[in-house]
């Protein structure tokens, strides 16, 4: 079978702890939660950290608090599973739990966590390979290697943000908190993500995803449509996120914003606009799929042919819409 | 047989369910044996090239690393096939494609293994690459052998059953199609796991997770050149085989040979991307067919054309190429047959035999141009399959002798299941029953039970059975035969159960043990339930002779009074009068000796005796028929199966809940084939193969399996074990081309290749928009100068099965 390489692993019970060890770790030094992201990158060699430090034992990263009034604060190692479960996330959130409800199966619902998926290393057909596989096409930009397979002639790897959360926590306006030894520091979800397959997150490696904050629900809908292979497993080849707050009837806030289809969540401010101002009808939301349309531009390096997924952004975005007019 | 069946019909669980079902059965993977070290296989990296040199000096100074082998140290080629011994552990000279083997390090552990891997430094000459099946029929050099046809053609077919031109001539419609089916593998749970041990006295054991033990040990004598008799091969139960654990393989070879050189046991336990370079799975192929009818629909010609993308080694091949041209005739009568097969030579895993060898690509085929000919003639599909069924106890125009023949009955039942007739509203669109993007498909098959002829040519039994019954009521059943979850096991416990009248659960069976059992030839072409049942009644009946000639004499009752059940042997008509089952062995004991019987199993022979006939003939054939009822999303291309009806001609069944449990699987399977599954490569990218993972090679997973409708029909044949025919094969064949009709009927485009995928039904559907034949597909083969064909007589011209003369040429 495939085999970890070696590390060494600790069990931090504080956040204090947990970011004194990564600082001294430095670049060899890595987080991991439920690893259902990180030891299958192991095990292919994509990733090799000689420090490996657990937060699962970290009581703060654990708790939900809060509620859709207040906004709702959730520790970034709760599992999928009790995300998917939870009755507040359920009644206030139901689009969290929904978009949660589609990650991978049950089982690795489990293991992965919250905080986990929304920094998710980002995917590629040349890259999520083991070793011999990579060594076979000279490795790749964002391994080993000085090309980028899926456009040769590009100096930016193109690899995939693949995170059905993602995409909902940036159109909901969610924030994160990050510790690390230099202190803590909290950021939009929208500005958290880089466009850069490679150097996707606007993090330092030695900051700690503590927990996400989600905002009052003051009158706002969102929806998330996920287009994948199958009813499970399967990451996103493109989901649709998309947001409308309303007031007498008219589009006061909107954002609609496509995951799966590019190194960092791609929000269609064009959709937003042709959203603003006017009554949810099927004319606007033709209008703004057509925009997403238009504005998606997906590449060879996940599942499907990706002249198919393009098309497939103006229907996703549609139905996404069309959820939020009842 | 007007005799009550006690166990056969039964729905009795398996003999080993509950050890698989708490975790208990061994599988290869689960041998651990003291002193035992590991082996991890060194794999090409590149595609096609020359081997210069392979330095293994780093690894073998590695601490823990016991042993390195490279090709040189296993220089004998083996092969499945007696015409493919193309086969080595370890490339040689040249590799052929991504994961050929190039070396094999056994290690203290398999870290160490791993690392010591890494640390052999080959050094290749590149060879351009053949990706496909046009560039291998065009491009001739570099050959990636130097044995068959020509170039790159590994095998080139041509048969012709009667007089062709006679039979286009005759028709009122003639139609030629294209398809393709692209190739897919057979994703066992299992990974293939081995272990060997060459032991103190110089004898070989190898556990392995194969289909096919006896073949195994036959290439492990020919390889190490050691007397079979100093080799045992033991088939760990497989946990799924599919067809992808039939042949000798590298990884069983370079175990044997690491654990000669060191003495200690070795084992190998493959990844899931190793699995994938393993494959021997379905051939991708490209077919021609050429069709002509009558205006009823009777087919009066058929000329079909196959080209099959091998890969890089022979494995199967030729007999995959023979099937792909077989089975044509056995469902709706051909008169006239003609059959070009081709194989090709390409720098990618070799291909091989995957649940319905070679069959389901030209029943697809055959399957959807019938649909198409029924609406040209506005016939409804239904009929133009019932009308002109090959009746029972005939020969067809191949030579193929058919015996019991249930399609007719398998129709009949998933027409009523499906309302068939309240649903599809012939060929008008603008009648139609079902709302625009639902639509009903229907499509029939046929499969062997048991290929005619052995792998080597032999007059042996190809399967056999040894009984032995001890002084204390025990039984003990030893069968060659390969438990890959089929349930071969159980089989052969409940029919020594019926006849010797005890439980099926007070049996040990033995199986799969060349060194215990006596030969079977293993878990291939749907051939254990047929022969080991027949070889099991045999050696079952034997005994049952015994035990009454003994029990007969005690009581003093005539023998053909005595029945044997409920553990008991007693006079029918007097049943208080009787001794029980252990009883009755002490007493034969005492009179014959200890008690063991032999059974086997010979097929009979073919009526064809030309060359080629060897492939196709079988003692029986399964029939089934399937009705697939489909939604299409017009939008995205998206097709959902939303049900599969499904008859089975099973003859009888040994068990119902197995053989349904077959038919079920052999759906699920069939809807992996025809919505997604791709065994593809980057051909510009050093023929990698796309995504060898269970990730991202899409298979379905139990969201998308489809309700399912089941109807066995019982239509005992006489050459079946109490008439039971096969099913763990022929019920994958009718579903792919009952989706792809069901599809037509949703939305009205035709998807003439395999899989059917929303971004060709999408396309499909964007041609209809704009006026275009609404059709995604193949629209030509390559131009390919045939051997001349081999001419044979039909049964109806008068032929005897042997070919025509060829008629001299003189220049």
């Amino acid at each position: 079978m495939m085999r970890l390489p070696k590390f060494e692993y600790h069990t931090p019970q504080t956040i204090a702890e947990a970011v004194k060890i990564m600082a001294a770790a430095g670049p060899a030094g890595q987080f991991v939660a439920g690893g259902t992201d990180l030891y299958p990158n192991m095990k292919r060699r994509q990733q090799m950290p000689k420090t490996v430090i657990s937060v699962m034992r970290l009581a703060e990263l654990n708790q939900i608090t809060g509620d859709g009034a207040s906004g709702l604060r959730i520790g970034a190692s709760v599992t999928l599973t009790d995300i998917c479960e939870h009755p507040i996330v359920n009644r206030d959130y139901p689009v969290i739990a929904k978009a949660a409800r589609t990650i991978s199966t049950p089982i690795l619902r489990n293991m992965g966590t919250i905080g986990g998926n929304l920094l998710l290393d980002t995917r590629c057909n040349y890259y999520d390979q083991n070793y011999e596989w990579r060594r076979a096409i000279n490795f790749c930009l964002k391994k080993d290697g000085d090309v980028c397979w899926v456009a040769p002639g590009s100096s930016k790897c193109w690899a995939v943000q693949s995170s059905d959360l993602v995409p909902v926590m940036v159109a909901i306006g969610a924030k994160f908190r990050l510790a690390s030894t230099l202190g803590d520091r909290i950021i939009d979800a929208a500005g958290f993500y880089n466009d850069d397959g490679i150097d996707y997150l606007h993090k330092r490696p030695d900051e700690l995803l503590v927990d996400i904050q989600l905002p009052p629900t003051n009158g706002w809908r969102a929806s998330y449509q996920k287009l994948r292979r199958r009813g499970a497993f399967d990451f996103p080849v493109l989901g649709v996120a998309a947001f409308v707050s309303l007031d007498q009837g008219l589009v006061r806030n909107a954002k609609v914003v496509l995951g799966g289809i590019a190194p960092a969540p791609v929000e269609i401010k064009e959709a937003a606009c042709v959203l603003i101002g006017g009554p949810l009808i099927d004319e606007q939301i033709a209008a703004a799929a057509e925009a997403a349309y238009v504005k998606a531009r997906p590449l060879d390096n996940t599942d499907f042919v990706y002249q198919w997924r393009k098309q497939m952004a103006r229907q996703y975005t549609l139905r996404a819409l069309r959820e939020l007019q009842t | 047989m007007a005799k009550n069946l006690n166990v056969v019909g039964k729905p009795f669980r398996k003999v080993d369910a509950r050890a698989k079902c708490v975790g208990q059965t061994k599988f290869a993977d689960d041998i651990v044996l003291p002193r035992m070290l590991f082996c991890k296989l060194l794999r090409s990296h590149v595609p096609h090239a020359l081997i210069k040199s392979i330095d293994a000096s780093k690894a073998l100074a590695l601490p823990g690393v016991f042993a390195v082998i490279t090709g040189k140290d296993l220089t004998i080629p083996y092969g499945i096939l007696p015409v493919s011994q193309d086969e080595h552990a370890l490339c040689i000279d040249k590799v052929r494609f991504v994961g050929d083997p190039v070396a094999a390090v056994a290690a203290i552990d398999e870290d160490t293994a791993f690392d010591a891997m890494n640390l052999i430094e080959v050094e290749y000459e590149p060879l351009n690459s053949i990706t496909n099946i046009e560039e291998a029929v065009m491009i001739d050099e570099p050959r990636i052998h130097d044995y068959g046809d020509s170039g790159n053609v590994h095998k080139k077919v041509s048969l012709e059953f009667g007089n062709l031109d006679e039979g286009f001539a005759e028709a009122d419609l003639v139609r030629e199609d294209v398809f393709f089916y692209e190739g897919n593998t057979h994703l066992p749970m299992e990974q293939h796991a081995a272990v060997a041990h060459f032991d103190a006295d110089q004898k070989l054991t190898l556990w392995s997770s194969t289909q096919t033990p006896h073949y195994v040990h036959r290439a492990l004598a020919k390889v190490f050149e050691l007397p079979a008799a100093h080799i045992r091969v033991i088939a760990t139960p497989n946990g799924g085989g599919f067809g992808g654990k039939s042949d000798p393989f590298n990884h069983e070879v370079a175990v044997c040979k690491l654990s000669m050189i060191t003495g200690r046991p070795v084992k190998i336990t493959l990844t899931r991307e190793e699995v994938f370079y393993c494959h021997r799975g379905r051939h991708p192929v490209l077919m021609k067919v050429k069709t002509g009818v009558k205006n009823d629909g009777a087919i009066t010609a058929m000329h079909f054309q196959s080209f099959l993308d091998g890969g890089a080694y022979g494995s199967y091949g030729v007999a995959s190429t023979f099937y792909t041209g077989a089975l044509q005739t056995v469902t709706y009568n051909v008169p006239r047959y003609k059959f070009q097969g081709l194989r090709a030579f390409t720098n990618k895993p070799p291909c091989g035999p995957k649940r319905g060898h070679g069959t389901p690509q030209p029943r697809y085929a055959l399957e959807v141009q019938l649909d198409k000919i029924a609406e040209q003639l506005r016939i409804d599909p239904v009929e133009i399959r019932r009308r002109h069924l090959v009746p029972p106890n005939t020969v067809t125009a191949n030579y193929l002798r058919i015996g019991s023949m249930g399609l007719g009955a398998c129709i009949d039942k998933v027409v009523e299941g499906s309302d068939w007739k309240n649903r599809f509203s012939g060929w008008d669109p603008t009648t139609r029953k079902l709302p625009y993007g639902k639509g009903i498909g229907i499509a029939c098959s046929s499969y062997i039970c048991g290929a005619g002829l052995p792998i080597y040519w032999n007059n042996m039994p190809q399967s056999a059975v040894q009984l032995r019954l001890d002084r204390q009521g025990g039984v003990c059943v030893m069968c060659g035969s390969t438990d890959i979850g089929q349930g071969s096991d159980s089989i052969l416990a409940y029919i020594v159960a019926e006849i010797l009248g005890i439980d099926p659960f007070d049996i040990r069976v033995v199986t799969a043990d060349t060194d215990l059992t006596p030969v079977d030839l293993g878990s291939y072409s749907s051939r254990v339930t047929l022969m080991t049942g027949n070889a099991a009644i045999q050696a079952a009946e034997r005994a049952r002779e015994l035990l009454v000639m003994a029990v007969a004499e005690k009581l003093g009752v005539p023998i053909e009074n005595l029945s044997l059940a409920e553990r008991r042997v007693f006079d029918v008509e007097n049943p208080e009068v009787g001794v029980s089952f252990a009883e009755a062995v002490v007493l034969a004991e005492s009179k014959f000796g200890t008690i063991g019987t032999v059974g086997s199993y010979t097929p009979p022979h073919s009526p064809g005796k030309f060359k080629g006939s060897g492939v196709g003939p079988s003692p029986a054939y399964s029939y089934s028929a399937a009705v697939a009822e489909v939604d299409v999303n017009p939008d995205t291309g998206i097709v959902v199966v939303e049900r599969v009806w499904i008859a089975h001609d099973i003859g009888r069944s040994i068990n119902p809940v197995l053989v349904m449990g077959q038919v079920e699987g052999s759906v699920y399977m069939a809807l992996g084939e025809i919505l997604m599954e791709e065994m593809t490569y980057r051909t510009n990218r050093n023929v990698v193969h796309k995504f060898p993972s269970l990730l991202e090679y899409k298979s379905p997973t139990t969201m998308e399996m489809c309700d399912v409708k089941t109807y066995l029909i019982e239509d005992p044949d006489p050459n079946g074990p109490y008439g039971a025919k096969e099913v763990g094969q022929g019920p994958l064949l009718p579903v792919p081309p009952a989706v792809a009709n069901a599809v037509y009927n949703a939305v009205g485009v035709r998807i003439d290749e395999v899989p059917i995928t929303p971004e060709k039904v999408m396309r499909a559907l964007k041609d209809k928009g704009r006026g275009r034949n609404p059709r995604y597909g193949p629209t030509n083969v390559p131009a390919v100068e045939w051997p001349e064909p081999l001419r044979v007589l039909t049964p109806a011209e008068g032929g005897d099965g042997t070919e025509m003369p060829r008629v001299a040429v003189h220049s």
